[in-house]
């Protein structure tokens, strides 16, 4: 199996052209980039509000029961009922996309608004105190106090488009789960390993950048890096940790 | 209704199947896991090495893990224990650092008075910190049952038939009853496990109640 998992990969045919690694790889990326937008265009202002506010709390339960569904049946059922309405390739884009969108949202739901409301009642009292008005105890106190989670929720919901846009390849769309889905149908043994393998790659990569920005953007009080101008890991995770348990994000697909 | 009632003998043997493919790894991997997180929590240094190694193995997409297997285990590739295997890899994964977490809930308090009356070692671990990390436990269970019954479903993709085959089916000879057939039943086998597990935690933890519920 090994040997001719290296042919496929050595192979100058699996390199080139539309059907090529390197434009799988792209398309896949901008599934999931064109995804995690519109879904943080509906996830995040919600999440803010309904975290800002404590209203409609119920909107979160609802986004996360969500989870019990199969997504490869949500992603069947929408390309049977858009397909046949939309013209071209929109026929399996459009269904695919709106999907992974709405997979993508319960994360990013539950990371932001966990976030929101797991700011230390006293900070939110403390801004209140020195006079700041709701949208800048919203801006300059609660985000930067709910970011940790926030990008919690981003890494899982990104973990989740990446699984299913692989998933997706059976209706029809591009990316890299086309090498695992041809090479199925094919009996191509080695196409679909290269192909998993890659996607493996490129859900562990995505995963890790998004640890190191979330290190990175999140401010040095909270994570405790400022105490002595000494960067301590074991930190950083824990102020991740200290909201996490109120809202579990992790899904999967 | 009409397409279910022709087929419900098969739909309940795909979900025998399903059950089973979901099941056996979610108690395989809660065993697993108890002592992985129990040396989690014994030592602080391997925290880190357990969170991170598990996080990084349920980053790995299902369909992906699924395929790569035959590879790893020297299988073929339409064997289930494939699908058993990744199951519980990522049973695993979201487990460990649950049950970590779970037993770092417990008071120092408690397993200093445990360990006063005589509890050591592996009795204190089970007769104590185990069911006090019940709740915690349960709740992490809670979303690995969901999840397993979820992912489950993509193994269709490889032939090893369960209710995803319902979706496929469904899917490419277009026949609605089926495919909303198979979403349904996955939704109920998925809230039964949920309900099971619940029901097994309060099981476990008559104190709870008998506190009136607060805790």
């Amino acid at each position: 199996m090994i040997p001719s998992l290296l042919e496929w990969f050595t192979d100058p045919e699996t390199w080139a052209g539309a059907d090529g690694i390197p434009a799988r790889v792209w398309e896949h990326l901008w599934y999931t980039g064109v995804t995690m937008v519109v879904a943080a265009l509906v996830a995040v202002p919600l999440g803010l509000w309904v975290g800002h506010t404590g209203r409609a709390r119920w909107l979160v339960s609802v986004a996360n029961s969500v989870r019990a569904v199969p997504t490869l049946g949500l992603l069947l059922a929408a390309s049977l009922w858009l397909g046949p309405k939309l013209p071209g390739d929109l026929a399996y884009v459009v269904p695919s996309i709106a999907v992974l969108a709405v997979l993508a949202v319960p994360p990013l739901l539950a990371g932001t608004y966990g976030g929101i409301d797991a700011v230390d009642p006293s900070a939110r009292d403390a801004a209140h105190g020195v006079g700041m008005r709701g949208r800048q105890v919203l801006w300059q106190v609660e985000v930067p106090n709910a970011l940790p989670l926030m990008l919690s929720g981003v890494r899982s919901a990104m973990l989740q488009v990446v699984a299913t846009a692989t998933i997706a390849a059976i209706p029809g769309l591009g990316g890299l789960g086309r090498f695992i889905i041809d090479g199925i149908k094919l009996g191509d043994y080695a196409q679909a390993a290269g192909g998993a393998l890659l996607v493996a790659v490129l859900a562990v990569a995505l995963e890790g950048l998004l640890a190191l920005l979330q290190r990175r953007v999140v401010s040095p009080g909270l994570t405790g890096r400022a105490v002595g101008g000494s960067r301590k890991d074991d930190e950083s995770a824990g102020a991740e940790e200290s909201g996490a348990s109120t809202v579990d994000l992790r899904t999967h697909a | 209704m009409e397409w279910l009632a022709g087929h419900w003998r098969d739909v309940l043997d795909l979900g025998a199947s399903h059950l089973y493919l979901a099941g056996v790894p979610l108690v395989v991997g809660l065993v697993l896991s108890v002592p992985l997180g129990w040396v989690a929590k014994r030592w602080g240094r391997a925290y880190p090495v357990v969170v991170t190694t598990t996080g990084l193995l349920y980053t790995v997409p299902s369909l992906a893990l699924f395929v790569v297997m035959p590879l790893v285990l020297g299988t073929k590739i339409l064997d289930p224990v494939n699908v058993v295997v990744a199951m519980t890899v990522y049973t695993v994964a979201l487990m460990a650092r649950t049950v970590a977490d779970g037993l770092r809930a417990v008071p120092d308090h408690v397993e200093q008075a445990a360990t006063a009356m005589g509890y050591k070692g592996l009795r204190r671990l089970f007769g104590v910190e185990l069911p006090l990390a019940v709740p915690v436990i349960a709740a992490g269970l809670r979303v690995a049952a969901v999840s397993n019954v979820s992912i489950v479903s993509v193994a269709s993709i490889i032939g090893v038939s369960q209710l995803g085959d319902l979706l496929i089916d469904g899917y490419n000879r277009v026949i609605w009853g089926e495919l909303a057939t198979g979403i349904v039943a996955t939704v109920v086998l998925a809230l039964a496990l949920d309900a099971l597990i619940v029901l097994g935690s309060r099981m476990l933890t008559p104190w709870r109640r008998a506190a009136g519920g607060h805790a």
